[in-house]
């Protein structure tokens, strides 16, 4: 699985500045090889750093310190606009809560990212590529659903689908299987795994659940702002 | 791409159709307002100027002005310096006068037909420019007096639609004849019906006599225009003079000839008139007629410079001026209350979009996370609020429309379709959108995704 490398963290760090310029330590010096074509769990208790790990790793963030290289590219310090080009071009997200757009149908809540792409195809090869991706998570009957007609798992598939609309290089997954139960967890699961294994895309779980972390093909334990260990199992 | 946008903004007003409702309603009332408002003011000031010019407003007043006599000053019109010659001068020589009659009036004179009687509120007099100095028009019926009957002071009368029901109730006027002080005159011709000026007067409560004739044959005593019912003016014997006196003109004093013009300082003299009308070309033109008849006057008065005028120049500008300010005012205050209203529509709209944003901080925190540029997340609330203000606005203009066709109809006030009003509450409305929709839009751009996507 030796794919070249990705990401490189060296020495990352975040503090945030609470009023009264108390400064707390979030991240303290992280490290970190994300190479192309992985599944990476980020695991931790709560509050240990690993949301923000992702938030910058995401670039929703920025970090205080450190650096981080993507595809060998210093993107320590970008510009609001520049970040939020690069989350449109390279990124995907799937979140806990799911965070599709209410009363707007499946196949709507798949095409929104593409409103904000520098570049765009037509109209009928967005729809067609969007349902394509309904399809490949298994809602393809389901395209003019609305959100509060479907189950959460399905739910959590149209949020996998708009991650992958934009064709993004790497996947964040921040605690995807958090509202759901275990067999549609595993569905879930079984999905990412999937999408990793035949279509070799970087994925990054962040979980505190070590079910959910088995899923991956290594890990990153993540306590008061260091990495404290990894696994590495070869699946 | 712009259509996209506003396609979408409509998508999300759709999703809360009974609150974009209630948010446009305070935009839909004030642009209503204001288009109600304009459209009375438009036409209340059409009434107002119509009226005016019903009057004359390119018409002036010419009166001598005061003398003194040991030290007492008889006030306005107390000189009597006008003279027909002054007439003619103007007539000849000031190129932004359309016409000019000599004027004299009197009261109080009884107009008897056979055996009926009404005393006119007015008994005017002119030459045959009168009608058109005055803009009476065309006649209703019959003709107006000629040149020639003004010459030889003709008994010949025009009636107005008041007398003429007074005196000829359901039967033909003209042709007929009715006496006036114990002259007899004929009636010529009916004046159309002008009604109520503005200080209320009826217009068609009067006669029309040539002014030669009335100031010869009617008051004896020459341009006084107080006038005692003439009883020793004339004895019925000269009744039906025109045929008696044909063709000459009624000329009480011989005539100047020219080198009397220059040597002699103007004389006073009883068959002065004491006051002349004139109407100007155009409403325009009445500055430019002033300045005409002014050196005319001044020359023929021989008035050396530095010296004061004999006369004194009325026109009705200064009222027009008065009353079209006055409707104007109207119409700014309440423009000004429409525009208050506007401005609480549009804090409803901040209100409103404030609240939005507030419930859509997650899809905002979504579409940052997905790649969405602070400004793409401005402009697409901008968007809304100015969409909402549109749509606002066009309601609006319908309802105020609507509420003024029903004013004229109902009420019956005059009311004009003013375009500019549309305009503007369409661009004011849109203005609202920006500025209230500004503040909403800008805080949702700098949000932080992280917090917003946490947003409960």
């Amino acid at each position: 699985m030796a794919g070249k490398t990705l990401i490189e963290l060296r020495g990352l760090e975040k503090t945030y500045r609470l009023g009264g310029g108390l400064a707390v330590p979030v991240l303290r010096g992280i490290d970190m090889t994300i190479r192309e074509g992985t599944l990476l769990a980020l695991m931790g208790p709560s509050g240990g750093g690993k949301s923000t790990l992702m938030n910058i790793l995401g670039f929703l963030d920025v970090p205080t310190g450190g650096q981080y290289l993507l595809d060998g590219r210093d993107v320590t310090t970008l510009s609001a606009n520049a970040r939020a080009d690069l989350r449109n071009a390279r990124i995907g997200f799937v979140f806990q809560n799911f965070n599709l757009l209410a009363r707007t149908s499946a196949l709507k809540n798949v095409l929104m990212p593409l409103e904000y792409a520098k570049r765009r195809k037509g109209a009928r090869e967005e729809r067609a590529w969007a349902e394509s991706l309904l399809r490949r998570v298994g809602l393809g009957d389901r395209m003019e659903y609305q959100p509060s007609q479907m189950s959460g798992g399905q739910q959590q598939r149209v949020a996998i689908a708009r991650a992958l609309v934009n064709r993004p290089r790497i996947l964040f997954a921040d605690e995807p299987t958090g509202n759901l139960d275990s067999k549609t967890s595993e569905e879930v699961l079984r999905m990412f795994q999937e999408l990793n294994e035949q279509e070799g895309l970087t994925i990054v779980l962040v979980t505190h659940s070590p079910e959910v972390g088995a899923f991956a093909k290594e890990a990153y334990h993540i306590k008061d702002g260091r990495i404290v260990g990894g696994t590495y199992t070869e699946k | 791409m712009i259509l996209a946008q506003l396609l979408s903004a409509l998508v999300s007003l759709r999703r809360n159709v009974l609150r974009s409702l209630l948010t446009m309603l305070g935009i839909v009332i004030g642009v209503a307002v204001v288009i109600t408002m304009m459209e009375i003011g438009a036409g209340a000031s059409d009434s107002i100027k119509s009226s005016i010019s019903n009057m004359g407003t390119n018409v002036m007043m010419i009166w001598p002005w005061a003398t003194q006599t040991a030290g007492i000053s008889s006030g306005s019109g107390g000189a009597v310096t006008l003279t027909e010659g002054d007439c003619a001068a103007i007539r000849a020589e000031c190129l932004s006068v359309e016409a000019v009659t000599p004027s004299l009036s009197r009261r109080g004179i009884q107009a008897i037909a056979g055996n009926r009687n009404w005393t006119p509120f007015t008994v005017y007099s002119g030459n045959e420019d009168y009608f058109t100095v005055q803009s009476w028009g065309s006649p209703e019926s019959g003709r107006y007096f000629t040149a020639r009957e003004v010459d030889v002071a003709a008994c010949v009368c025009v009636i107005g639609q008041t007398v003429r029901r007074e005196l000829f109730p359901g039967e033909e006027a003209v042709g007929r004849d009715l006496r006036l002080n114990n002259v007899l005159f004929r009636v010529i011709g009916v004046l159309p019906t002008k009604g109520a000026n503005m200080m209320g007067m009826d217009q068609d409560d009067t006669v029309v006599v040539p002014w030669t004739t009335m100031r010869n044959r009617l008051s004896r005593s020459g341009g006084s225009a107080t006038g005692a019912s003439g009883s020793t003016s004339s004895s019925s014997t000269e009744s039906d003079t025109s045929d008696v006196y044909p063709a000459s003109s009624a000329t009480t004093y011989p005539e100047q000839d020219s080198v009397q013009a220059e040597n002699y300082l103007l004389p006073v003299r009883f068959n002065n008139i004491n006051q002349i009308t004139v109407s100007a070309k155009t409403p325009e033109q009445v500055p430019d007629a002033i300045a005409q008849i002014t050196e005319v006057l001044r020359r023929r008065h021989k008035i050396g410079p530095g010296e004061a005028d004999d006369f004194v120049i009325r026109d009705m500008s200064e009222m027009l001026k008065t009353m079209t300010a006055t409707s104007g005012l109207m119409t700014s205050l309440l423009l000004i209350v429409a525009m208050l209203s506007l401005v609480v529509g549009g804090v409803g709209i901040m209100n409103i979009m404030l609240v939005s944003v507030t419930e859509r901080t997650r899809e905002i925190g979504l579409r940052m996370a997905v790649g969405a540029r602070g400004a793409r997340i401005l402009w697409q609330f901008l968007t809304e609020s100015v969409l909402l203000c549109l749509l606002g606005g066009l309601a609006g203009i319908g309802v105020g429309r609507l509420a003024s066709v029903v004013i004229a109809h109902v009420l019956g006030w005059p009311v004009r379709v003013s375009l500019g009003a549309i305009l503007l509450s369409a661009g004011v409305s849109a203005a609202i959108g920006v500025v209230f929709g500004f503040y909403p839009a800008w805080r949702a751009s700098r949000l932080n995704p992280i917090d917003a996507l946490r947003h409960e």
